[in-house]
């Protein structure tokens, strides 16, 4: 399952989204809202997303972790909307035979949502500023 | 002809909209597009550099000919995760 939703995420409903039982392994990402951010203090976090488009490639690279690595089911849920300290943003759950595939495919399906998701994320800092991460690059 | 621009995050918020009906001349490439669209939004022409465009859910080349109807979507440097 790929996903972008408004609703809180739940780690163990995406975990038990690949079981089965000829995989001995799952590994579960869980990314978390954190309080700070280049030494500043972070309140909470806004994240946007073209939907459409974000689902669409969730399952893209979903399917290249399944061509690239020995593994089975995988599910990847994005949190949208506000996010407070301590939230999940995103879950990513690789079920495999054996660990070190599934270890290594969650690793490379998370980088490759880092690079190609179309998810945008602002930071809403302690002091009152705001930030949109990447975007002010000109 | 007519196509449509769809804007998020940090360009969204410059525009002040996140949905630009644009008349382009028919046959258009996406970046004689994009010319057209910084003329009459100057305040996007700063994060062109870094943007990918979409067309139908998928990154698409600059070079790309637009059709009548087309929605083209600018995408900035992404940052989802966690």
């Amino acid at each position: 399952m790929f996903r972008v939703t408004t609703e809180p995420l739940s780690v163990q409903q995406v975990n038990d989204l690949v079981k089965r039982p000829t995989d001995g392994a799952v590994v579960t990402f869980d990314g978390i809202v954190r309080n700070n951010f280049d030494g500043r203090s972070v309140r909470y976090l806004e994240y946007e997303a073209y939907a459409a488009m974000a689902e669409k490639k969730l399952a893209e690279i979903g399917a290249e972790v399944q061509q690239k690595f020995a593994v089975g089911e995988i599910a990847m849920m994005h949190r949208i909307g506000r996010l407070e300290i301590g939230e999940s943003s995103i879950v990513i759950a690789v079920a495999a035979p054996h660990r070190q595939a599934a270890f290594e495919a969650c690793a490379y399906a998370m980088d490759r949502v880092k690079a190609e998701v179309p998810v945008w994320k602002k930071e809403f800092f302690a002091d009152g500023a705001d930030n949109w991460v990447n975007q002010n690059r000109l | 002809m007519q196509i449509t621009v769809k804007l998020f995050a940090l360009m969204r918020e410059k525009a002040g909209t996140d949905t630009i009906p644009l008349e382009v001349p028919a046959g258009v490439a996406l970046t004689q597009a994009l010319a057209i669209l910084v003329r009459q939004y100057p305040m996007l022409e700063p994060y062109m550099t870094h943007t990918r465009f979409s067309l139908r859910m998928d990154f698409v080349d600059p070079n790309t000919i637009l059709a009548e109807g087309d929605e083209l979507v600018l995408i900035p440097p992404v940052s989802g995760g966690a």
